[in-house]
């Protein structure tokens, strides 16, 4: 079960959004970058997140560049899932593989600053704010498996292939 | 069943008849990284602990991000991949030789390949009919070790387009009003498929731009039949051995139908912050633009700096408005000075930037100032995506690009054409 609370954003923040190319410099100081997570779309992110809580987005979230240092800075800052009405490809498969759970549910029934319980094998997303009773649809069997292992990279080194069929 | 391209292409390379929406694991024929994501995807190889490249000749470190390097961290980032390289026996392109997806247009993919790339672009190469798909630095981290990788089979929306543009219209205006219409999001994790009298009658170059913009609609590939123009472009490479015919069953599922008359199409703009706020020429004219950009993955080809150049030709550049002109790769640097596009932009006040991505994604190289405009013929024009997030980006074509050059404003490239 995982708790904490919302950080609402809107619909398309792109990885640019996130994590903007200016930055380019600071991508192999992985900690020094996390430190300007969101900073273009909500400059006091960085300091307000806490570990648990949650990214909320309208859709779209994470169209734009493959660059994976977005989940994986959002991933450092504590966050514990993305929570948004639809994400984009690259994203969502980054996300997966460093271990970032992305969660499609209907995004409206949750406010900015809400306290969430998240219950990923159910399902299940309750605000505890608001009272709404939310679920998330299951993601592909084969991203479930990644997922469930901590991401590609442990997956790999336990399989050694993909065994997805 | 008949296929789409997507399918017909994933089914012989898994060697099993798939349809949308089945999973395969796909060999791979070409898989590459950049400066900007290959760092990560060379730390993520080293932690899985796999040491061997399965297929070095066909496995690319592209350094065009930040080419020269602006930066000493990014100097850092690009000796590792250097020595990465050297190492392991990969292919390098290392400064100076330009944007990727340009090389791998001119020098790699060819019909019927499956690509991965670090990198969201790696969809340009559908306009060669190749499967090629971008990813994050795992994802190839991954791909380059074992020489495969795992791919949902797209459902495919087949894009039909007829009719000649008409004078001072182009692919760039035909892609961008496609994105205006079905959104940033309407082909996500989905092909898109071009078709229609409009695909015959128009250049590899034109292919490449519209190919290259499907990913901001989120569509998965962008793929072109591979046809007389394919074969035509790659004997112009020297590779005309690597030609094969690829075309769609006529009896292919799509899930849907979009036609496009392109006689109707008019020079369209791509408004700050998203691609797919999309406006004609004549809602946006009049808007003044601090700063030209010609260039990048999209329309940094040589029939681009020719459209310039042959607007530009006896002209000046506006003297409010700066003009920066990144030819996509050596090979269009070296054809523009052989032609004499590169003479005439200079001569209009254009700065000239080394091959490579330039201005596109901020770094250096024309970053914006606080609450500046900019019309570019990049791709993107996100908040913060020219290094400023209080700043303004238009996306356009080459013509509109250079005629705004001229007036200081938007302006409407059919005035001059
Ligand atoms: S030119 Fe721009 S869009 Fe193309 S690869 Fe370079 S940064 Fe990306």
């Amino acid at each position: 079960m995982l708790r904490g609370k919302a950080f609402k954003f809107g619909d398309n923040i792109s990885t640019d959004h996130i994590v903007p190319g200016r930055l380019l410099h600071l991508r192999s100081n992985l900690p020094e970058l996390a430190k300007h997570v969101f900073e273009d779309t909500d400059p006091a992110f960085a300091q307000r997140v806490a570990s648990g809580d949650f990214v909320v987005a309208g859709k779209n979230f994470g169209l734009g560049s493959s660059r994976e240092h977005a989940p994986l800075i959002i991933k450092m800052s504590g966050i514990s899932a993305v929570l948004t009405k639809s994400v984009a490809r690259i994203f969502f498969r980054n996300a997966i593989n460093v271990g970032l759970p992305v969660l499609i549910c209907d995004t409206d029934k949750i406010n900015d600053g809400d306290e969430l319980e998240v219950d990923l094998k159910a399902g299940k997303i309750n605000n505890l704010t608001n009272k709404a009773q939310l679920s998330f649809s299951r993601m592909p069997e084969v991203m479930l498996r990644i997922l469930n292992e901590g991401g590609l990279i442990p997956y790999i080194t336990k399989y050694g292939n993909f065994r997805v069929l | 069943m008949g296929k789409t391209l997507a399918e017909k292409i994933l089914s012989t390379k898994s060697r099993k008849d798939v349809s949308a929406g089945d999973i395969v694991i796909a060999p791979l024929d070409l898989v590459f990284m950049q400066d900007s994501t290959g760092p990560l995807t060379l730390r993520q190889f080293n932690e899985a602990n796999l040491n061997t490249i399965h297929n070095p000749e066909r496995t690319i470190l592209f350094i065009d991000h930040s080419v020269p390097s602006p930066a000493r961290e990014l100097s850092n980032d690009h000796k590792f991949l250097r020595s990465f390289a050297k190492e392991k026996g990969v292919v390098l392109s290392d400064s100076g030789e330009g944007v990727g997806h340009q090389i791998v247009a001119e020098s790699f993919a060819k019909p019927g390949d499956v690509v991965v790339g670090a990198d969201s672009h790696t969809v340009t190469a559908g306009a060669l009919g190749a499967f090629a798909t971008g990813m994050g630095s795992t994802d190839v981290a991954i791909a380059i070790a074992l020489g495969k990788t795992w791919l949902r089979v797209p459902e495919t929306i087949k894009v039909v387009v007829n009719g000649r543009f008409a004078k001072g219209v182009y692919a760039k205006d035909l892609i961008l009003h496609l994105i205006g219409q079905i959104g940033a999001d309407g082909a996500t994790y989905k092909a898109l498929e071009f078709s229609g009298e409009t695909v015959g009658m128009i250049t590899m170059s034109e292919r490449l731009t519209i190919a290259n913009m499907a990913v901001e609609a989120g569509a998965k590939v962008g793929l072109f039949p591979a046809d007389s123009v394919t074969q035509s472009y790659l004997e112009s490479q020297g590779r005309g051995k690597q030609y094969i015919a690829l075309h769609p069953d006529a009896d292919a599922t799509y899930e849907s139908i979009i036609e496009i008359n392109a006689a109707q199409l008019e020079p369209t703009v791509a408004k700050p912050h998203t691609v797919d706020n999309t406006a004609t020429i004549k809602e946006v004219e009049g808007t003044r633009i601090e700063q030209v950009f010609i260039g990048t993955c999209t329309n940094g080809r040589l029939d681009d700096l020719r459209i310039a150049a042959d607007i530009l030709k006896g002209k000046k550049r506006h003297p409010r408005t700066r003009l920066v002109v990144a030819p996509a790769s050596k090979k269009v640097l070296l054809a523009a000075l052989a032609e004499g596009y590169i003479t005439t932009l200079v001569e209009a006040g254009a700065t000239i930037i080394p091959p490579g991505c330039a201005a596109c994604l901020g770094v250096h190289q024309g970053v914006l100032g606080d609450r500046e405009t900019c019309l570019s013929t990049a791709n993107r024009n996100f908040k913060g995506r020219m290094g400023n997030p209080t700043a303004f980006i238009y996306l356009a074509s080459p013509a509109t690009a250079a005629t705004t050059a001229i007036r200081g404003k938007i302006s409407d490239p059919r005035e001059v054409v």
